[in-house]
């Protein structure tokens, strides 16, 4: 009965496919032939209205699910320092012209837009043949027309790398923006503290070099002033060097870095790493301020006592794990702290996950996908010891039955060779010696497949950890 | 007594500190720029003090400590101040964890008072320990909910900070206006708040005091 509605609901629409297809005719004639192009983007809206409704019946009845080709909505212009909005060689007072611009653009370029074109002129045609077998079998009618959707409204390898170019494209403007507020940050601290403490020591010598031969003593007492100074000065840049990149993140690297912030913190924080290399310096970079500021969070929203660090890596990815015993109910929505956490990630495509119950405890998980050394994973003496030992011996014996034992034993039975040398399956009584080189034949090529196989299914295997010794302090 | 080794990579802070050591009636043996000059000079040489500066070329990593902490091992208690741009607990620990005294890490902010500075060569020379105020301070602001650190007065909690700087009674009374003996009376009571056997060895009692709170 279910699927009886849904091929009336299918051949109803057909109706509406029926004007569409009138409108659309008419507005492209309008659009590309008088230049009323103003017609073209409802259009596509109407279209997309028509197949999207295809899409979700489609999937309803046939259970074919058709993932939406089209390329993302351009984003809404963003006004240039001067006010303005700039839309290729032109500039406007308002966004609408360009939004419009963006939009009409974003559309005609969709392949997937002229695609939908074609799919709903053939599409009532497609139905009308059909038809008989809609009639007597229902459920494979469906499935054929749900295939026949999948082909021309799914989305294909291109779109989908357009939708992905598209992701990495927002991720790169995130990162650099983030990256610009930073510098502009910096700027800001070594303009307005460093810059003007210098300015201001200079002033003081200046003074002290005027006076030293009049006046001695009120010479020496600026210049003990200017030591006062200068100290001060240090401490203001040690401040933001920290902020830049703390020194002993340089120094040591990110599990010594996150040891020292245990340390500082007022918390007891026990801090697990393990890492066997060092991972590079922007992402060793990201993972600290991401620590740094959860810890702080820990400590000035959360309530905690204790925090537990744990910091690790599955194959090429990175896994941070801070869990505090705090009161709960963190809300990236809330703080700017973890959208900004997030934002730092979104530059190596990472992500974050909040597991915050109210009442606690807090986790936070964090993986950066594919920013550490590619050699560091799937090398073969990551293997499991004996997965070692036994791809070694099959890549050292496979030949045996596989050569000698197989294929020459096979041409010298063919060609009648006289000469039984040590190849087993001479030996035998002769009912028997066909199916001995046939056996030793497969026989090698399984202990070759299975010599390539085990190593590979270790790489995909995600549960494997490499073993490392884990190393942990337990800290203040 | 005064035979100094100084590692710096930056040439005008070496040589303010050769001219500085020397103008104190310091000889200055070696002067030296990178981690393996460092090692090997402290090996064979064997300077009654050193002053070494962390990041030191090769790696521009932490050679300069790296290589301090190798010497100790080779040669236990063999006295070094360490001098650094930034002051971590972490590295703190390092140094102090052999427990054998004649360690210091200072900021090179503290070269700029010529007198101070000397003065904690000659401790480190003599076995003491110089640690940086910032140091103590971080190690006692993440000592702040310790409860027998709680307990201890104001005053106290100075004369502790002046003490794990690696300060003798005598020193600690000259620098915050006090008798010797109130010194002497806050430093037992200290000690007993915190359950440390007392010393009179001044060395000892500091590295006590320095091991208590980083086993915190």
């Amino acid at each position: 009965m279910r699927q009886i509605g849904y091929i009336l609901a299918l051949l109803g629409l057909v109706i509406v496919e029926l004007l569409t297809i009138v409108s659309s005719f008419v507005s492209l004639v309008l659009a590309f032939g008088l230049g009323m192009v103003f017609l073209f983007p409802p259009q596509v809206r109407m279209i997309r209205r028509v197949t999207g409704l295809t899409r979700r019946l489609v999937n309803a009845s046939a259970g074919v699910s058709i993932e939406p080709p089209y390329l993302p909505e351009p984003p809404p212009p963003q006004p240039q320092a001067d006010g303005l909005y700039r839309s290729h060689r032109t500039l406007y007072k308002t966004p609408r012209v360009p939004a419009w611009n963006d939009r009409w653009r974003w559309m005609m370029t969709d392949p997937a837009t002229w695609r939908d074109a074609l799919w709903l002129a053939l599409d009532p045609f497609v139905k009308v043949l059909l038809l008989p077998l809609f009639v007597l079998l229902p459920g494979r009618g469906l499935r054929v027309y749900g295939l026949w959707c999948a082909t021309l409204l799914g989305a294909t390898a291109s779109s989908r790398m357009a939708g992905q170019i598209s992701s990495l494209n927002r991720a790169r403007n995130l990162a650099v923006d983030t990256q610009a507020a930073e510098m502009r940050r910096i700027e800001r601290d070594l303009h307005d503290g460093t810059q003007a403490r210098l300015v201001a020591l200079g002033m003081t010598i200046g003074a002290a070099e005027q006076i030293v031969e009049s006046d001695p003593r009120a010479a020496k007492a600026l210049m003990a002033k200017a030591r006062e100074a200068s100290a001060e000065t240090l401490t203001e840049l040690r401040r933001v060097i920290r902020g830049i990149h703390p020194p002993v993140l340089a120094e040591r690297g990110l599990g010594d870095a996150v040891r020292a912030l245990a340390m500082d913190s007022a918390l007891r924080v026990s801090v697990q790493v393990d890492l066997p290399h060092r991972p590079e310096a922007p992402v060793e970079a990201a993972a600290y301020f991401a620590v740094s500021e959860l810890l702080a969070n820990a400590a000035r929203h959360g309530g905690a006592e204790s925090v537990e660090i744990d910091i690790s890596s599955s194959r090429a990815n990175l896994l941070i794990t801070v869990t505090d015993d705090g009161w709960g109910g963190a809300d990236p929505a809330k703080g700017s702290g973890l959208a900004g956490i997030e934002r730092r990630l979104a530059a190596f495509d990472g992500v974050m996950a909040i597991s915050s119950p109210p009442g606690g405890p807090t986790t936070v998980t964090m993986e950066l996908p594919r920013v550490l050394p590619a050699h560091w994973a799937g090398d073969l003496p990551k293997l499991p010891r004996w997965k070692m030992i036994t791809v070694v011996t099959l890549w050292a014996t496979a030949w045996c039955p596989l050569f000698p034992q197989g294929i020459v034993a096979g041409v010298f039975k063919t060609i009648d060779f006289d000469e039984k040398a040590w190849f087993l399956a001479l030996h035998l009584p002769e009912p028997w010696q066909w199916p001995c080189i046939v056996f030793m034949i497969l026989l090698g090529t399984a202990m070759y497949l299975a010599a390539v196989v085990i190593p590979a299914q270790d790489r995909d295997n995600p549960s494997i950890v490499r073993p490392t010794v884990r190393t942990g302090i337990r800290c203040t | 007594m005064n035979r100094v080794l100084v590692a710096e990579d930056l040439y005008l802070l070496r040589d303010g500190l050769v001219h500085l050591l020397q103008a104190h009636g310091f000889e200055v043996v070696a002067a030296v720029e990178s981690g393996p000059e460092l090692l090997k000079g402290l090996l064979e040489l064997r300077p009654d003090v050193s002053i070494v500066d962390v990041r030191l070329p090769p790696t521009l990593t932490d050679e300069g400590l790296q290589a301090s902490l190798e010497a100790r091992k080779k040669v236990p208690g063999l006295p070094i101040l360490v001098l650094s741009q930034h002051v971590e607990q972490l590295y703190a620990r390092e140094l102090l964890a052999d427990g054998s005294g004649g360690i210091g890490y200072l900021l090179k902010d503290r070269v700029f008072n010529a007198e101070q500075f000397i003065d904690a060569v000659r401790r480190v020379a003599a076995g003491g320990t110089a640690m940086d105020p910032e140091v103590i301070s971080k190690l006692l602001a993440s000592n702040a909910k310790n409860e027998p650190l709680a307990a201890l007065t104001p005053r106290e909690r100075e004369v502790l900070e002046q003490m794990a700087e690696g300060r003798s009674n005598a020193a600690i009374s000259q620098r915050l206006y006090l008798s010797e003996s109130a010194v002497a009376k806050h430093t037992a009571s200290i000690f007993g708040k915190l359950g440390l056997a007392p010393s009179d060895d001044d060395n000892r009692r500091v590295l006590a005091v320095l091991a208590y709170l980083n086993s915190r």
